[in-house]
């Protein structure tokens, strides 16, 4: 108890501490650029994409990474430039960033005849660059750990630092939702699992993370999560079991749901769809949400910059509070639903793997999912 | 809604990102590391099994040790016992013989004695005997001088046959 109010206290004044130190630039800030601060843009421009890797503002400088932009030219093929070449407006081989109009942000080519065409896209942008670091991450952690045990025998101890770190969240989750939700074939499947697991988990939390190379919102976007849910969608209906495909196709209901209009078979063909899509919302609200909420938090201490220095201190304060709260809360959910991603894909895929003799197994995967 | 429309460029980058990761870690990571676990567990429970034998065999071994130590000590009891018995009984017999020898010795002693003490008797018995026959003798000498007397000593001892033969 007395442990946990002395770093409650602790953050008290920091947070004090730090609201009295940003107070001088933040109304420096407000008053030597005189323009409202648009918390709706701020929120969108960082957890959306862009062409640049833009770090921060130092010293009244905008330091930005620049990043290789490839697109397909309707005239000329594939093109590969740095993004600095467009950076301000610019137009550079026919290419610039649209500001208005259902491409702004994007990349759009100005044909010879004035008209504005959207080309093919495979621009290593922000959130792609983040997306190939975190990969890395994930890639290099896992193979870490996995490259520790080609040095050991069985008969040592088990190991410590990050192959036992990996190890024990392999474990957990095998024991804790692989193994019950998928059943007795899970060997198959835990390492798309786990992978699935791993990547997210090591996506939102670098989301989470706001200074370079991290701070990518890679998990709240819906490219990213698309690609997993239908990830998910594949592996459990390329191994659904012959039990599985009886079930959605001619499922034991009364005979009139089926023969004259196959009312039954339609919904279980929509709900094959409605998994993987929940997964992918969920997974995406959730993380853009807690990115939003973070980001408008922090904003209050701009917003309120030009309401003098009553108001802005106390509100800086509250915002940092705040903030550290949601970034603990962001930290939860971070975890939470790279979990809930790994156990509603075990539960599909469980159901999917379903032999005909397995009823009462099918019933307590039901209640599982109910109960979360 | 900008947000809610996937950019092709990142779905191909994503779908790249996420076979290479996935290939790679199906491949090279997860598999290894549960097998590792798998094996370690197999190995965690023989050795628990293990060492329930051994210490099933231990215990089996200290309770055969406890029986040879209790056979032991029940026969040094035995043997204990036994040599108490005999010596006892040799004591006994051994007293036993003492007793009879010493009685026997008394008896002969006593008999002895006895007999000695007879022949003494005797002898005094004699010797009074001849004493008092010869002080007799020397009194009836000084009675009978007289006839009368003699008579008188006749007659009553011959009443006195008289009276013993009636």
């Amino acid at each position: 108890m007395g442990y946990g109010r002395k770093i409650f206290n602790w953050i008290v004044l920091s947070a004090l501490a730090l609201a009295l130190v940003l107070e001088l630039p933040v109304r420096a800030h407000a008053h030597g650029e005189g323009g409202d601060v648009i918390v709706k843009d701020i929120v969108l421009e960082h957890i959306g994409d862009s062409y640049e890797w833009h770090i921060g503002k130092f010293v009244g400088k905008h330091v930005a990474i620049p990043l290789p932009v490839i697109v397909c030219s309707r005239e000329n093929g594939w093109k590969c430039f740095s993004s600095s070449h467009l950076h301000g407006g610019h137009s550079y081989e026919g290419f610039h960033i649209a500001t208005e109009g259902a491409y702004a942000g994007k990349v759009v080519e100005t044909l010879p005849d004035g008209s504005q065409v959207r080309p093919w896209d495979l621009s290593i942008t922000k959130t792609v660059a983040g997306l190939l670091i975190n990969s890395t991450i994930v890639v290099l952690l896992i193979l870490g750990a996995a490259r520790h045990y080609r040095k050991r025998r069985i008969t040592d101890s088990a190991p410590m630092g990050l192959a036992g770190l990996v190890e024990m969240l392999v474990e957990s989750l095998v024991d804790g939702i692989i193994k019950p939700c998928v059943g007795p074939n899970y060997r198959k499947f835990a390492p798309y699992l786990l992978t699935a697991f791993t990547f997210i988990f090591i996506n939102n939390i670098m989301g989470i993370i706001p200074i370079f190379p991290a701070g990518t919102n890679i998990t709240g976007n819906i490219a990213a999560t698309f690609v997993l849910a239908m990830a998910t969608f594949l592996v459990t209906n390329l191994f659904g079991t012959r039990h599985y495909w009886k079930e959605v196709l001619w499922p034991e209901v009364p005979t009139w749901l089926k023969v004259p209009l196959p009312i039954m078979p339609a919904i279980e063909i929509i709900g094959l769809f409605t998994k993987p899509f929940a997964l992918m919302i969920r997974l995406f609200a959730n993380i853009m949400a807690g990115h939003s909420v973070i980001l408008i938090l922090i904003c209050i201490v701009f917003v309120t910059a030009r309401m003098g220095a009553t108001v802005n201190t106390s509100m800086s304060i509250v915002s940092i509070l705040l903030g550290i709260f949601m970034n603990c809360m962001e930290l939860l959910v971070a975890f939470l639903q790279a979990y809930v991603f790994t156990m509603l894909s075990s539960v599909f895929i469980g159901m999917a793997q379903e032999g005909a003799g397995h009823h009462e197994k099918k019933n307590d995967i039901d209640n599982l999912t109910t109960k979360r | 809604m900008g947000l809610l429309q996937p950019e092709s460029g990142l779905l191909f980058w994503m779908c790249l990102a996420f076979g290479v990761v996935l290939f790679l870690l199906c491949k090279f990571g997860f598999p290894i590391i549960l097998r590792a676990i798998e094996q370690r567990r197999e190995y965690i429970d023989n050795s628990l099994e293990e060492a329930r034998g051994a210490r099933e065999e231990t215990l089996q071994l200290k309770q055969e040790s406890m029986h040879i130590i209790e056979d032991a000590q029940a026969q040094r009891w035995r043997i204990l016992e036994n040599t108490r018995a005999e010596q006892e009984q040799l004591a006994h017999q051994l007293k036993e013989k003492a007793e009879k020898e010493a009685a026997g010795i008394i008896e002969s002693a006593r008999m002895e004695a006895l007999a000695q003490k007879e022949a003494i008797l005797r002898e005094a018995n004699e010797h009074v005997v001849s004493l008092a026959i010869a002080v007799a003798g020397k009194v009836l000498m000084q009675e009978l001088k007289e006839p009368q007397a003699q008579e008188k000593l006749a007659r009553k001892l011959m009443d006195k046959v008289n009276n013993t033969q009636n």
